[in-house]
């Protein structure tokens, strides 16, 4: 008799502890479910407290923890994983007015301490068919909305934000070069020896500036969320003389150069704006406009230093123009 | 039969090969271990001095390393393959060459995989690849199934040995160092060849037997696909699976041909390695040959009639910069062998053992050409680079690395070599109980 109670009562905790470690399951799942979908990352409270002038004049007192060390406009690589909240950047480059004068391919070198030799930014002359005659293409990375790249990345050090940026975290990356092998418009280059510039930690790194790189990782054109951030322009449009590139926000429909500000709806519509490669279905979020009307003769473009016009010797085109002595 | 006094017998005509020491077995060792530190001091260049020792730049961002590691696994792939056939459909004379390919298969997946880690810019990093595991990339795919297989193979591998290390424990001569002794007796696990040991042995071996054949398959179809999954011109191929299963095939059908040759002139194994092991070896290799050349024919003859922009521009690569190279490995590399191994009077063991030469360079040329004209001709043209990062040449470090590894595989297989016979004396031994017993059925009907 007092067998069975005992046996009952045992029976009883079993299946309360059944029970509670279900609960907890549950419970904690529900949590982490709950953290996933919220966007609100909880931080745990240092302790510490410090005191914050606000905008409006007021001095309220924060969490340590909460305080971004990080100089302005640089954040964490945690942080830079989630993207600017309600935006969804987009670039159109005006390929009539491209001269290949190459200030957007120095000034993204000096944006993102590059040296003369990498380039995130690439001047292309391309053209179409025989019978039309070619242009200058600038080329960034196209920040796809279905990127090749993250896809196949082993360790997810490249991503895709929900401001349509794509970034390479480069403390993550293994160097596989995995995504350099799958990205169809050639976008990404590779560290591939140590240079002095790495070592230096004046900055802490964050994916969003690219600096400072690291040996036997991958990098890229960023579309500059640090500056995004601060509410500028990318180096590229900052500094192209022409105003070919227009940078914006698809949400807000619109795009600027620097100088005019237009509805993006209307320039792409208006203006026949097209995508690259459309048919690989990776979805680039930058547009071209067709280069009709071209302000510059073609030529324009050889007027650079000799070591970059011989980059494109074996241009079919310019073999040409070179057999014809025009440049 | 006194089996006890036939397997004393078979160690006493094998102890002498595994003892085999003269002079040029010494110099043979020599120069692999010199090769193999050779292949580490380039390791060590191109750790401190980074990736840009080798001829890999942004363009062309996988050279040598990636084939000689296709060609690795590959040839690994078809060891199992072929050896988990063998056993699987008990084939009677398979028991010859059976180690030969196991050997193979083990070594070959060991040192493939090494030559993935040469191409990593950051090896400190590796274990990022657990840390933040993505499963959506076919990396990750590639490492689950290599690693599968690894270990299938190891096991597979230690299973086939355990009869013949627990011979060896039995009959370990007086000249045997005590340390040998000991290892054979551990590794034997306590394997007595008892009736029901044996039988369960035998229902493991041929369970794995089954189950290496779709590992291989499964690994070698996660690498090809490395390739076909991306949108690049030259590797968007949706026969590119089964092509480098043909492929492996191929090469490693050839690799066990030639292995065969230099084992059996060596240990002077003719009584073994017969002739018909590579007649059959080279009926199989024919085989593969015309398959390999119509998978390779329907690839490139599909590319060149639907001549799309990006597929034209590889062909036109494939066929100005690389054409001596296309040409061996994809007709002189093919079809050379089908002429040697489809008329009977080239079918002789030294006809076969060059075509099976021919077969292994052009495959390796053929992932040559499958790996780096693809990168030098991506859909937007290489303009506005410096001119050294346009096109591809290794470097003597990766050459180095290259022969390091070759040099370390042959390493292995001697040193192997060293402590279990080529051929499976127990295989020697269940083939004779067997045919005991066969006579014993007709023996009793007869009686009866």
């Amino acid at each position: 008799m007092k067998d069975k109670k005992a046996e009952k009562s045992d029976a009883n905790r079993r299946n309360f502890l059944r029970l509670g470690l279900m609960t907890g399951v549950t419970a904690i799942a529900g949590v982490s479910l709950a953290n996933k979908f919220s966007d609100v990352e909880e931080k745990k409270p240092s302790g510490e407290k410090m005191r914050l002038l606000t905008p409006d004049g007021k001095i309220v007192e924060v969490d340590a923890e909460n305080i971004n060390m990080y100089p302005e406009a640089l954040v964490t690589p945690e942080e830079s994983r989630k993207g600017i909240p309600n935006r969804k950047f987009v670039m159109v480059i005006d390929l009539a007015k491209c001269k290949n004068a190459r200030k957007c391919v120095e000034g993204c070198q000096k944006g993102h301490q590059l040296d003369y030799h990498e380039e995130f930014m690439k001047v292309q002359l391309i053209q179409n068919n025989e019978e039309s005659s070619p242009y200058w293409f600038p080329k960034p990375c196209f920040h796809c909305d279905e990127p090749p790249c993250v896809t196949v990345c082993p360790t997810g050090a490249t991503f895709k934000r929900d401001d349509g940026i794509v970034l390479i975290d480069n403390n993550r990356c293994i160097g596989c070069k995995f995504c350099i092998t799958s990205c169809p418009y050639s976008a990404r280059s590779f560290n591939w020896g140590h240079k002095d510039k790495f070592d230096n930690k004046d900055i802490p790194y964050s994916p969003e500036t690219g600096v400072p790189a690291a040996e036997g990782t991958v990098m890229k054109c960023d579309f500059c969320p640090d500056l995004l951030r601060q509410g500028e322009l990318p180096h590229c449009a900052k500094s192209c003389p022409m105003g070919v590139i227009y940078f914006g926000d698809k949400n807000e429909d619109m795009v600027t150069n620097g100088e005019e500000t237009v509805r993006f709806s209307t320039l792409i519509n208006d203006r026949g704006g097209y995508r690259h490669l459309e048919h690989l279905g990776t979805k680039p979020n930058v547009y071209y406009l067709p280069p009709v009307n071209r302000q510059f003769p073609l030529e324009r473009g050889f007027e650079v230093e000799e070591e970059v016009q011989e980059r494109y010797k074996d241009v079919p085109y310019v073999k040409d123009l070179k057999e014809q002595g025009k440049i | 039969m006194d089996f006890a006094r036939r397997k004393e017998e078979l160690v006493k005509e094998f102890t002498p090969m595994l003892e085999k020491n003269n002079l040029r077995s010494k110099i043979w060792i020599g120069s692999l271990i010199v090769i193999v530190l050779i292949g580490f001091y380039a390791f060590f260049v191109q750790v401190t001095k980074g990736h840009t020792v080798t001829g890999m730049r942004d363009n062309v961002v996988w050279g040598i390393y990636i084939i000689n590691f296709i060609f690795f696994v590959g040839v690994s792939y078809s060891g199992a393959f072929i050896s988990g056939v063998l056993h699987f459909m008990k084939t009677p004379w398979k028991n010859s060459v059976s180690r030969i390919i196991e050997i193979i298969t083990v070594l070959s997946l060991v040192i493939g995989p090494i030559f993935i880690l040469l191409c990593i810019g950051r090896l400190d990093r590796l274990h990022y690849l657990f840390l933040y595991p993505r499963i959506q990339s076919p990396i990750t795919w590639d490492i689950i199934a290599i690693m599968t297989d690894l270990v299938g193979c190891f096991l597979y591998l230690y299973l086939t040995f355990i009869p013949d290390l627990a011979i060896m424990r039995d009959n370990a001569g007086e000249n045997t160092p005590a340390w040998k002794k000991k290892m054979y007796k551990f590794l034997a696990i306590g394997y007595q060849d008892t009736e029901s040991q044996r039988n369960r042995l035998h229902k493991i071996i041929r369970i794995m037997s089954a189950m290496i054949i779709a590992m291989a398959i499964m690994a070698y179809t996660v690498l090809a696909w490395i390739f076909s999954l991306t949108v690049q011109p030259g590797w968007n191929s949706s026969i590119f699976a089964p092509y480098f299963i043909i492929a492996g095939l191929y090469s490693g059908v050839s690799f066990i041909i030639i292995t065969m040759y230099i084992i059996r002139k060596y240990f002077h194994l003719q009584h073994y390695i017969r002739k018909v092991h590579f007649i059959v070896a080279g009926a199989v290799l024919l085989i593969f040959s015309l398959l390999y050349g119509y998978f390779t024919f329907s690839e490139y003859f599909s590319r060149w009639f639907s001549h799309k922009e990006s597929d034209n521009n590889l062909l036109n690569t494939l066929f100005t910069k690389y054409f001596w190279e296309f040409i061996f490995a994809n007709y002189f590399g093919i079809i050379v062998p089908v002429i040697i191994l489809f008329f009977k009077r080239f079918r002789k063991i030294r006809y076969i053992t060059i075509a099976a030469i021919i077969a292994v360079v052009g495959m390796w040329l053929n992932r040559y050409l499958i790996v780096v004209p693809t990168l030098e001709t991506p859909y937007l043209p290489i303009q506005d680079t410096r001119p050294e990062f346009i096109h591809y040449t290794a470097t003597w470090v990766e050459w180095a690395l290259s022969f390091a590894g070759i040099a370390a595989f042959l390493l292995f297989f001697t040193i192997i070599l060293k402590f279990i016979p080529v051929i499976p004396m127990s295989g020697i031994i269940d083939n004779e109980r067997k045919a005991l017993a066969d006579k014993r059925i007709t023996k009793n009907r007869r009686l009866k």
